[in-house]
């Protein structure tokens, strides 16, 4: 048994899935072309100043479907992701070219209000980033200020059980969101994302400073909540996208810096039988 | 090796370094150092507080309150400090009003709002080096434009009112209130400023609902010390229209703010040029009383830090 062959085996068994030979990969690129839209990036580069940071991106990324933005550290995973809610509008260098599509609307039409789109496209960052609030501000705090009307302990419960909270914290809602661990944070994060109801859910990272045992947490979650939502995941840890996502998308930088796709497809197809080589090569650990 | 009678090499190197090499005296003369400043600093604090006290409290002794409630005076048996408690005490709301909001405001645009540009730099060094300005400079612009501008709206008093004066203070310490509400709003880390927009809130929301909350213990201390600062001052106002000397006021709110007016600052100045010696214990009993103010708003400060002081 070849080194190769083995990589392979330990991969389809981590991911649960049986081997997928080259045959299969048409059907899984129909099923994939067959799903529904959430939002679609047309020939997007982007730029900090002069420095182009990613470029020609075009990808669907499908509705209701986690999808993992993988690749090596400065490929640009980020920025794109932040593209797609407007946040690198906060960067006064950051600058966008071509079309990211939300429901037929170009994000960046001269008309549409980042703040809208941040409403709908909600966002959960690197660090666990509560608010200096109490649990039960945290997560009124997006409904408060879009003006919604509602029970608002309805809502509060409704979120914090949707993102498996609840019972750690009924007891304590008048807490400090800050008090809680790092997993409870990320998690408390995640209610927050998910009050405003959003169509979709970027995550950053959402993982990286957590343990083991809450990471799987999230990713348990992040399975429950794509029955409404469609999430998109930046990961750095290989076995997570392969894990946690439906789908993946390979970035890998040229000799200019600047990110493009290298490979998307759904996460078995990338991971077990990649059309690329590079593809292959970061997927098993040979670089990145 | 181990256990054997001959202890290896690199035992024998490690018990060494473990048995130390003597007392570090580089190590203890920079403590010494430390120690020593810190005795001088205090030194000269205590001294100049037993100094002021062993010959201030005696007219309090004496006097008790009618000393904080007489009107200011040329004999020494009946001068009191009334006046410039007032004048003081109404010169702090009044810069509190004018000087708190304009200079948080104008911390906020600077940090939030302002493109980062050559402008916005150009201004932010000038600020800057307006906090280095004299203060008696800010005096002869007090004299110059406030003064002037209540004179020439026919003001009583040719215009020298308290008004002019805390105009003259508050274009004192604004530069120290920009600068550090600018300070404590850099310090709110950029991850809460994203948490607030990625849920969707506006600018203004972030900076209202997030921004400004976890930067409030910051800017209150910056700005209560500064205003403590600007009760102490007595050059500015010496130009800008205060009184030294005695007068009277015949009370009520207008007479407050458009007639003659001192502070305590001044009253201290007053006193301690006087040739009568009874007036020596007299300023210094006024200096209680200034550096009685300056302690309530250090506390008060630091209070209100305490209170409101947030971990993110």
């Amino acid at each position: 048994m070849t080194a190769e062959t083995q990589t392979q085996q330990t991969l389809d068994v981590r991911i649960g899935r049986e081997a997928i030979d080259a045959g299969a990969n048409t059907a899984l690129d129909e099923e994939m072309a067959a799903l529904p839209t959430a939002v679609s990036l047309r020939n997007v580069h982007l730029y900090y100043g002069a420095f182009r940071a990613v470029k020609d991106v075009t990808i669907d990324i499908p509705k209701n479907r986690i999808t993992a933005l993988i690749g090596p550290s400065g490929c640009g995973k980020s920025t794109l992701l932040r593209s797609i809610n407007r946040m690198n509008d906060l960067i006064p260098s950051a600058r966008v070219e071509g079309e990211i599509l939300f429901h037929g609307e170009n994000l960046y039409a001269d008309y549409v209000d980042p703040v809208e789109v941040r409403r709908r496209i909600g966002m959960v960052f690197q660090k666990a980033n509560p608010f200096p609030k109490s649990t039960y501000d945290n997560i009124a705090f997006g409904p408060r200020i879009t003006g919604w009307k509602g029970d608002m302990d309805q809502l509060v419960e409704g979120c914090l059980r949707r993102a498996a909270l609840w019972n750690e914290v009924q007891d304590k809602l008048g807490d400090s969101g800050l008090a809680l661990s790092g997993g409870q944070q990320q998690r408390l994060c995640i209610a927050r994302a998910i009050a405003t109801e959003p169509d979709m859910i970027l995550m950053d990272e959402p993982c990286s400073a957590l343990d083991p045992r809450s990471t799987l947490q999230i990713e348990e979650l992040m399975a429950e909540l794509k029955e409404k939502y469609t999430i998109i995941i930046v990961t750095h840890n290989m076995q997570q996208a392969a894990r946690a996502s439906d789908f993946t998308v390979f970035l890998n930088m040229d000799d200019d810096r600047a990110g493009y796709v290298v490979e998307e497809g759904p996460t078995a197809q990338i991971f077990t039988n990649p059309r690329n080589q590079m593809t292959e090569d970061y997927v098993s650990g040979r670089f990145g | 090796m181990a256990g054997s009678s001959n202890p290896s090499v690199t035992t024998v190197a490690v018990q060494r370094a473990l048995a130390g090499h003597g007392p570090d005296w580089r190590g203890i003369i920079f403590a010494l150092l430390l120690l020593g400043s810190i005795v001088a600093t205090l030194a000269i604090l205590v001294f100049l507080l037993i100094d002021q006290l062993s010959r201030g409290l005696p007219v309090y002794q004496e006097r008790g309150l009618d000393f904080l409630t007489s009107g200011l005076s040329s004999n020494p048996a009946n001068a009191g400090i009334s006046q410039g408690i007032v004048g003081s005490i109404v010169i702090g709301i009044l810069v509190s009003l004018i000087c708190f909001p304009l200079g948080i405001l104008t911390a906020v645009y600077l940090e939030e709002y302002a493109p980062d540009n050559r402008l916005t730099r150009f201004i932010n060094i000038n600020i800057r080096n307006l906090a280095g300005v004299p203060s008696i400079v800010y005096g002869l612009l007090g004299l110059t434009v406030f003064v002037a501008f209540f004179a020439f709206l026919g003001f009583p008093n040719n215009g020298r009112n308290i008004i002019a004066g805390a105009l003259t203070l508050t274009a004192l310490i604004l530069p120290i209130v920009i600068i550090t509400s600018a300070e404590a709003l850099r310090a709110v880390p950029r991850t809460l400023r994203e948490g607030g927009y990625g849920v969707g809130a506006s600018r203004w929301q972030v900076t209202s609902r997030l921004v400004l909350p976890a930067a409030r213990s910051g800017i209150l201390t910056g700005t209560i010390l500064a205003l403590a600062r600007a009760l102490g001052e007595t050059a500015p106002l010496l130009l800008a229209g205060a009184i030294l000397g005695t007068f009277s006021s015949p009370g009520g709110l207008e007479s407050l703010l458009t007639g003659p007016y001192t502070v305590l600052p001044m009253t201290v100045y007053d006193w301690a040029r006087k040739p009568q010696e009874e007036f020596r214990a007299l300023t210094s009993a006024a200096i209680i009383a200034l550096l009685v103010i300056t302690l309530f708003f250090n506390t008060l400060a630091i209070l209100l830090r305490n209170r409101y002081q947030k971990q993110w």
